[in-house]
């Protein structure tokens, strides 16, 4: 995984709340089986609306997603993070996550900061009233500053530490390999066993 | 262990101290032991390429079991799968399972089916074990009174790798539902009403812990509906505490312990349920004696009210995100303020999907169904969740109750819930289903989906407009 430190981009604000992982990426893309390439499956009903944010021209290349309270709700797809990422967008802010989708996107570099209410809306006033503005977002320091907006946001300890580390969580894990064994093998016959087959 | 405190516990923290390989130190998560994991074709394909690329194995194979459910067709399934996409996915995961030595079960198997029915149906799923798979719906085994949740394709990846995940402990929710359902009411009603009262995102970082009368007299069926839908209120897992219903229901099925493996687990399932005096970081109390049947109005699966009700107003709502919301959602969905809902007609009925398809289910459904014609224009699905639960319908005639109604009788797989298949609405249509989301476009492009309950389903299915059974009970009476 790539390190994240700051990152500075044209942002998109999407003023809708409880954006669901169906809008993000409808199911009809999620029959591929490769991991990249769904750039063009992002919000792939919404895009249909020539007035759609991301078909507005100033917001071309945008990197920085703006969105309302409770982003990325539903479905527990991986794909929504994929296509955001593809896409080109590096981070997402908005004023609050869905826990999976939250997960997801710490996974694959996606950094999802969460911000206030009085911040989200002055961060729109701000990309509104000068569409194509950048935003930079400071990892290390939680924050995000729009001109001379600064505002700081909110993301756990530990997946900012891997981000910022660009750690694989398998490696990770694997330095447990002695304690697995273990718990392994004090693990009670009754438990489930999918083989052989009964 | 000496990890384990020494103050009363909830079900959902005994499950996780139980089952904790590492404890988190410094902010870190703790790592968690996967006692079963499932596996379809939709969130494994990229994880099974990561495996190859760094050149791991499936750790515990026999922890490990796949089922093709999303993709597959309900019709003609000896057939090649016409559309391309889905082929190369079901062909995919056959590929990796030959290929890491996962147990599959393919379309045409009888054990095949949607991955929530088929780990119930085989004895896998028990009390005090965790359940993951690529797919939110996998709270659906939280029923059995064990921790299960969804994940994501990296995850699936890290428990084929590790059979752990790390974790960060959840809060804790009590939902406390006492009482006795009405006639007509079932468990979907109560889950749908708990979601319209704390929210689509009302359960966000807590598992919920389902309890009260009302839930102890459910069956596992319904018990698995409740769990199911707790993903749709934002919650990471439900869970409902092991019981005799639990262990009845467990027991003699294909892959549940045995001998003194069976007595040596049901004393430690019995050791399970929250100790008195465990504290919740929330409490909901639900009053199931004035439940009334539930249907969603909206594109989010909080936006429900009584069947007897009417279409909300916006304009009162004063919460401006849930306005805006609600005000998109009724363009959407074609619908006024003020409507009665049993006034709106429906174009098709779905009944099946991971929350709705199990054979009691079926049976709810057939019993309203049964020696009745549907109305007319309405198209009406019935999917059943597993090839095995198909068996078991066809063997008490209840296939030949539905296709007497004029109801299609499919094949097993998720089906028209999320359209994956050609199992679809056009654009416009309206769809009364027993499945768990109605977000924009998820059963078809432009389709508009009401949830319900099976006996709401096929009320309507009678009726070809919102309904419930005792509609039906009047018009009997008017008729009569």
């Amino acid at each position: 995984m790539e390190k994240f430190t700051r990152h500075t981009g044209v942002g998109v604000p999407l003023k809708r709340s409880a954006v669901d992982t169906d809008q993000i990426i409808p199911a009809v893309y999620l029959k591929r089986v490769t991991k990249t390439g769904f750039e063009d499956a992002l919000f792939a009903n919404w895009r249909q609306d020539p007035e759609f944010v991301l078909n507005q021209d100033a917001y071309r290349g945008g990197s920085v997603l703006v969105a309302g309270p409770d982003f990325g709700t539903g479905s527990s797809r991986e794909h929504a993070v994929w296509a955001l990422r593809d896409y080109g967008f590096r981070v997402v802010l908005s004023t609050k996550f869905a826990d999976i989708f939250r997960g997801n996107s710490g996974k694959q570099g996606l950094v999802t900061g969460v911000v206030t209410e009085d911040v989200l809306e002055a961060i729109w006033a701000a990309l509104e009233a000068d569409p194509g503005r950048e935003i930079t977002v400071d990892l290390e320091t939680r924050t995000v500053a729009v001109g001379d907006l600064q505002a700081s946001f909110e993301i756990d300890d530990y997946t900012r530490w891997r981000l910022l580390e660009g750690l694989d969580d398998i490696g990770l894990t694997l330095r447990s390999e002695d304690q697995i064994a273990q718990f392994e093998a004090r693990r009670e016959a009754w438990r489930p066993r999918t083989l052989p087959v009964r | 262990m000496s990890t384990i405190p020494d103050r009363p516990r909830t079900l959902a923290e005994k499950v996780w101290d139980d089952h904790l390989v590492v404890k988190g130190e410094g902010g870190s998560p703790d790592l968690i032991y996967i006692d079963l994991h499932l596996v379809h074709e939709v969130t494994s394909p990229q994880a099974f390429d990561g495996l190859r690329a760094e050149g791991r194995p499936v750790r515990r194979l026999d922890l490990t079991i796949a089922t093709e459910d999303h993709n597959t067709p309900t019709l003609e399934i000896d057939k090649p799968i016409a559309d391309l996409t889905s082929r190369t996915q079901i062909e995919t995961l056959r590929r990796n399972a030959e290929e890491f030595g996962v147990r599959l079960h393919s379309l045409g198997d009888k054990e095949q089916g949607i991955v929530h029915v088929v780990g119930p149906q085989l004895g896998l799923t028990m009390p005090g074990i965790t359940v993951v798979c690529g797919d939110s719906h996998t709270s659906t085994h939280g029923a059995f009174g064990a921790m299960a949740f969804g994940i994501g394709t990296s995850e699936v990846e890290h428990v084929l790798a590790t059979q752990t995940l790390p974790l960060k402990p959840f809060k804790t929710m009590a939902i406390t539902v006492e009482g006795t359902l009405k006639p007509g009411v079932s468990a979907k009603d109560i889950i749908l009403a708990i979601i319209a009262k704390i929210g689509a995102n009302g359960g966000q970082g807590y598992v919920l812990e389902f309890r009260g009368s009302a839930i102890r007299a459910l069956s596992m069926e319904g018990r698995m509906t409740i769990c199911n839908m707790s993903i749709e209120a934002g919650a990471r897992a439900g869970m409902i505490a092991p019981d005799e219903t639990t262990f009845a229901y467990v027991k003699d099925k294909p892959h549940a312990p045995q001998g003194a493996d069976w007595d040596e687990a049901v004393a430690y399932w019995r050791t399970l349920p929250s100790d008195e005096g465990a504290v919740y970081d929330a409490e909901v109390f639900l009053d199931a004696d004035e439940l009334e049947p539930f249907v969603t109005w909206g594109t989010n699966p909080g936006q429900g009210v009584s069947l007897n009700g009417v279409i909300p107003e916006p304009a009162e709502m004063a919460d401006p995100n849930e306005r805006a919301a609600a005000e998109r959602a009724l363009e959407y969905m074609d619908l006024a303020p003020g409507t009665a809902l049993k006034d709106v007609a429906v174009d098709a009925v779905f009944m099946g999907s991971c929350t709705n398809s199990r054979i009691e289910d079926l049976r709810q459904f057939a019993s309203i169904v049964a020696g009745r014609t549907k109305a007319p224009g309405v198209r009406v699905m019935v999917v059943p969740g597993s090839a095995r639960v198909r068996l078991e319908a066809e063997a008490e005639g209840l296939d030949k109750v539905f296709t007497d109604f004029g109801a299609e009788w499919r094949f097993a797989g998720c089906s028209m819930c999320l359209g994956m298949n050609p199992d679809q609405l056009a654009p416009g249509e309206r769809c009364a289903s027993t499945s768990n989301r109605n977000f924009e476009g998820r059963q078809g492009k432009g389709g508009r989906t009401h949830l319900v309950s099976p006996l709401v389903a096929a009320a309507t299915a009678v009726l070809g407009r919102l309904a419930s059974p005792s509609d039906l009970d009047a018009l009997t009476l008017t008729e009569a």
